[in-house]
This record gives C-alpha cells, structure tokens and sequence, in this order.
C-alpha cells in the first residue's frame, strides 16, 4: 500500500481540522512529516536530531527538488503590490516551493481559485519536513510567482491574491 | 570532489573574510543572511544571498536544517560555518555529513569531544597535555598528600558547589587541614555533600593559545600561538603572536602540547587549543579546544604569511595538509584590535545603529577586516563587532606603533566605538611592557574608575 494524492490531501485536511501541530507519518517507507504555520524551533531541532539519524529518506519530494541552477540569481526582493486590492503571501520560511501535496497531484490552487484566509496554497519543505502556506486573505489567486520546487527564500512573495470584498 | 561553490552560514566581518578567499581561488559564494542582512556588504560580495529567515538567531543562523537546505537548494558543495552561531554544533557538521554536502570544519564527533569539558580534559591527559592539578579528596589525609604535590596557593572546592559557592583559598599548606575541615562541614550543611576538591590556584594567568591544523588522518601542524590577554568579561579585545616574553623552552612545549592533543583526536581542519599561562610557576595548562576559525586568525596569518580559510578549504576538499611543520616560518610581529559598536563609558553597552560614516585604516602592514561601510547598519541581534584593524611590523614595538596610527586614522559616526579606549590601552606602559594577565583589562577598568570617583568628590 502507498500514499495517493488523494490520501495526502485527506490527511492534510484532518490535521488542519485536528487540534495538533505536527505529524509524522511513515508508511511502508513513504515518509510524511507534515506541520503548521512556521512551527516551532524546539520541533525543528527535535527533527534535526532525528534526520541525522535515519539519512536519506526515500521522499520522492525531495528528490524531485530542482533548485535555481545560477548562483547569479538577483535575490527576489519583497515586493509589495502598489494595488492595494492585491496581496501578496509571503513564503514563511527558506525552503522548496510545492504547489501540490506530491509529484502529480493536483495542485492546492490554480490562478482563479477561490480562496479564503484558512485556504493552504502552497506547501514550503525543509530537509523533508512539509510546511503549509495558507492565502492569508480571502480572494482570488491572481499569479502564482515559483515555479514548482524551487527554491523560494524566506518572506519571498509566493502567490498574489486578488482580494475580495 | 572538488568544492566549487560554498555556502557561509555566518555574517559580518567574517563573511566578507570568507568570500574574500573563496573568490581568489575561483569558488563561487551563496551567502545565507538574515533579513537584517540582506542589504549588508557580505550579501553584495556574494554571487548570490537567500534569505534563511528572520533577524533573530534562532529563526535564522541557527536553524541547521534550512542553512543545508539553503546548501543543497543553491547547489552549493560545502559550508562554510564561519565562528559562533553553528560553527562548533555537532548537528550541523552531522546533518552535512549525512547529506553529501562538505561541512568545511572538523567531524561532528571532534566536535562533540571537545564541546564537552570534562571529556575534553581527560583527553588533554591522555595526550599528556597538563591540566589545572587537582582532584577530590575524602580526608584531610588524602587532601595533605595531594596538597603537596599541587602546591600553595590551591583552592578548596566543594564538589557540590558551583559559582564560587563553597570555595576556600589556601595561602600555605599548614593552614590545609583546617581550611579542608571547615570547607567539608560546610559543604555538607550547605549542600548535603561534604566531598571536596582541591585545585591549583593560578593568582596571575595569561590566556595562550595555539593555532593548528590537521589532515584528520592523525597528522597535525602547528602556526605557533597569540596571546590573547586583554579581556573583559571572557571576551577578547587585543590579540597578538608571538605572545611576549615568554622562554623558548615554554613556548615550544606549548606548541608541542597543542599538536599532542590535536593528534590523539586525529584533528581535521582548522583548530585552535587554549591554555592558560601560569605567569608566577613558568608552568601551562590546558583550557579548552576551539573547532573553528577564531577571529583573532588574522594576527597569525600576519607573521605566517598563510591563508587559514584557503587551507581550511583545501583539508576539507580532501587535499590534507599541504604545508610541513619546517614549511611554518614566522615573521615579526602582529597585533590586533577588536574594534566594537560598544561604548567603555556606559560599562561597554552595545551601540547599534546606522554607521553615517566609516573610514578605516591602509597602509604597508595594515589589514582591516570589517563589514562597515558608510550607511552599514548594526544591528541589534548579533555581537556588535564591527572591524578587527591588525597591525604587522618586524618587532612588538614597531607593530604597536603602526597599530596606534591605524586606530589613530579610523573614523567612525553614528554609533559609540570602543576606538578610544584601544589607544589607551596601546598606549599604556604595563601593556607596552608585554605580557600582561587576564586579569589587566578588570584591573585598569576599576583604577579609572576610582580615578573618577576621586575627582567627583574632590
């Protein structure tokens, strides 16, 4: 038995509506760890510790990352829409952009999704720990700037909403 | 494996320090900042800077698993850890370890050994490398036998205490058994232990230290050592090589003690061993390890003529030890000053700010090593070291004069310096004589302000 996109996105739900933090999931070698927001240091070096232990999980995630090639990039500066019925979400943490919970799934948003504050569009990893991003404001997805699993910084503007009302 | 292109995870001065050599030997730099730094003078010099996360350490410079994201999402070979933040945390060498990327450092496991002090100081037996004597004693027996063969002044030290809670000098060794009775009733009343400990006291200690490297394979040199005395409060402010007047017969054998120790851990890389100068016994013991580059590596590259970070490169790309012990020649003198966005009026307060101006000292024998430029800012987060200014001359006087002009021609606005305080110091007698303890720095401070407190009564 193996993770589908289906599963991914069920348990991504249920942790969103349960009362916890984090999860960590590992099933016949498919390793999940999904978590909230930006999390906690104190998760984060609990999950140091516990990744130099088990090297290399076989996270298809993680090998499917494909990072800027250039070490000439401009740095993405922070750009904050002159509009102001547009909003742009910040990237919460440096990491890997995915716009799907995995490879071939659909992905959370497309340009002209509905969302409303709580909507997670974008999932950030870190050395194989998942991190949501929610739209943090209701609307309309108006661009979607990273290209899949690129490397987006910390507070790189990921997603432009059309706002809403 | 050959490193191309290296990440630093570190900031300031010895970022720019880093990139400096990096881009002499043709590799290509990613410079982890934090939002504070994205605009700073390290982030321009880099081929590229991310953006690891916000100002604070803890959400950014220390997070080990985003500076090897940051690695393996740049492309980069290697990790460059700088000093402090990450530098000497086993997590971050081991996470590297495990995801093929070279941490520029020591293994996670030397890093552990000499992180840990007790460890560290059995080692540095093993290795026959003295230690401050000492040990527990049950009866005033044993405490007269191992007296003697310490010698006075010792300190009595409950082994329960902590803090200088519980502790007793001893002057003469007839006045020992008493003081250990005394000692012993009252740390089993105070901390329901009555086991005590005997140590050296060491009245007057110089801070020396010895700078090594090693393949990793059981090989190590030594680039001789830097005195590094003048401290307030444990940090550092002036540091020097050679470390003045002390006997060849002591300096070799710190040398030789350092490789010693480094040897029995099969040291890799960069690595500086600590000791402490017992200025009235001629005698040396050992303090600690450090597993990095030091800021004060300057003043040895200085009378070496060698590149620490290029060889630290080199070890970690798996070249070894380029260099001979006969191949380390020493040349002259140099001193450094640590200079600080600090103010000595207000007890050394940290002064951050935007930096309106800054000009720093050039010249034959000059080397400044900063981040600070005009509109620089320092920010509030990190240490408030702003530039190490070194000199570098034929001898200690020549090199302390070269140095005095240097800070003599820094110009810095907008945030409080400690500039003015290193020319007093430069220019005082007893640390122009050479050779001061770590006590100087404390003792200078509480004659001037005494000095004070005279001319306001008077």
């Amino acid at each position: 038995m193996s993770l589908t996109a289906a599963d991914v996105a069920e348990i991504l739900r249920l942790l969103e509506q349960s009362s916890f933090d984090e999860l960590d999931l590992e099933i016949n070698g498919v390793k999940l760890s999904l978590r909230r927001g930006g999390g906690s240091e104190e998760a984060l070096s609990r999950r140091a510790a516990k990744s130099a232990a088990v090297p290399a999980a076989n996270s298809s995630l993680a090998q499917n990352s494909s990072p800027n090639s250039a070490a000439t990039h401009a740095a993405p500066a922070r750009a904050t829409p002159a509009d102001p019925t547009l909003h742009d979400v910040p990237s919460p943490l440096l990491g890997t952009f995915y716009r799907s919970p995995k490879p071939g799934a659909p992905p959370f948003v497309e340009v002209g999704s509905e969302v409303t504050e709580e909507t997670i569009v974008a999932i950030i990893e870190v050395m194989k720990l998942m991190n949501t991003v929610r739209a943090g404001a209701r609307g309309t997805v108006a661009e979607i700037l990273p290209t899949d699993g690129s490397l987006v910084e910390y507070d790189q503007p990921i997603l432009r909403i059309r706002k809403s009302g | 494996m050959a490193i191309r292109r290296v990440l630093i995870a570190n900031r300031g001065e010895i970022a720019t320090r880093i990139i400096r050599t990096c881009r002499a030997l043709g590799i290509e730099t990613v410079l982890a900042a934090s939002a504070a730094d994205r605009d700073s003078l390290p982030a321009r010099f880099a081929n590229r800077t991310v953006c690891i996360g916000p100002p604070r350490p803890a959400d950014s410079y220390l997070k080990v698993e985003t500076i090897v994201h940051a690695a393996l999402g740049t492309k980069c070979d290697a990790i460059h850890p700088g000093y402090g933040f990450l530098s000497e945390r086993a997590p971050l060498a081991s996470l590297c370890e495990s995801s093929n990327v070279i941490f520029i450092g020591p293994t996670a496991a030397q890093i552990d050994a000499v992180g840990d002090k007790l460890r560290a100081r059995s080692e540095a037996q093993a290795a026959e490398v003295p230690v401050v004597p000492g040990g527990s004693v049950s009866t005033v027996d044993e405490a007269v036998a191992l007296g003697k063969t310490i010698g006075a002044p010792l300190l009595v030290k409950a082994v329960g205490g902590g803090g200088g809670r519980g502790m007793k000098r001893v002057d003469r060794l007839e006045d020992l058994p008493a003081a250990m009775e005394l000692a012993s009733a009252e740390a089993g009343a105070a901390f329901g232990d009555a086991r005590v400990y005997l140590e050296r006291f060491i009245a007057s200690g110089r801070h020396v230290e010895v700078q090594v490297l090693g393949d990793g394979k059981g090989r190590v040199i030594h680039l001789g050592e830097r005195d590094c005395s003048v401290q307030r409060r444990y940090q550092k402010l002036i540091e020097e090589t050679p470390a003045p007047g002390l006997t060849d017969t002591l300096r070799k054998a710190l040398h030789a003690a350092a490789v010693r120790f480094s040897e029995r851990l099969n040291y890799r890389g960069a690595g500086t061993v600590e000791f402490l100068v017992d200025r009235q016994r001629d005698a040396f013991y050992f303090l600690e390890m450090n597993a990095r580059i030091q800021v004060e590596h300057p003043v040895t590259e200085a009378v070496t003529g060698i590149d620490l970070v290029a060889e630290q490169i080199a070890i970690a790309n798996g070249e070894g030890l380029r260099l001979q012990q006969a191949d380390i020649r020493r040349n002259g003198c140099a001193i450094e000053c640590r200079i600080n966005a600090e103010d000595p009026a207000n007890d050394f307060r940290p002064s951050p700010g935007l930096v309106r101006e800054a000009v720093w000292p050039a010249g034959e024998g000059v080397r400044v090593d900063t981040h600070i430029v005009a509109g620089a800012r320092v920010p509030p987060f990190y240490d408030s070291l702003m530039a190490k200014i070194i000199a570098h001359a034929s001898d200690r006087p020549a090199a302390l004069a070269k140095l005095r002009e240097a800070i003599a021609a820094t110009r810095v606005a907008g945030v409080a310096t400690n500039l003015a305080f290193h020319t007093g110091v430069l220019s005082d007698p007893e640390f122009q004589a050479g050779g001061v303890d770590t006590g100087y720095l404390t003792r200078r401070l509480e004659a001037r302000a005494a000095q004070k407190m005279e001319v306001s009564r008077g």
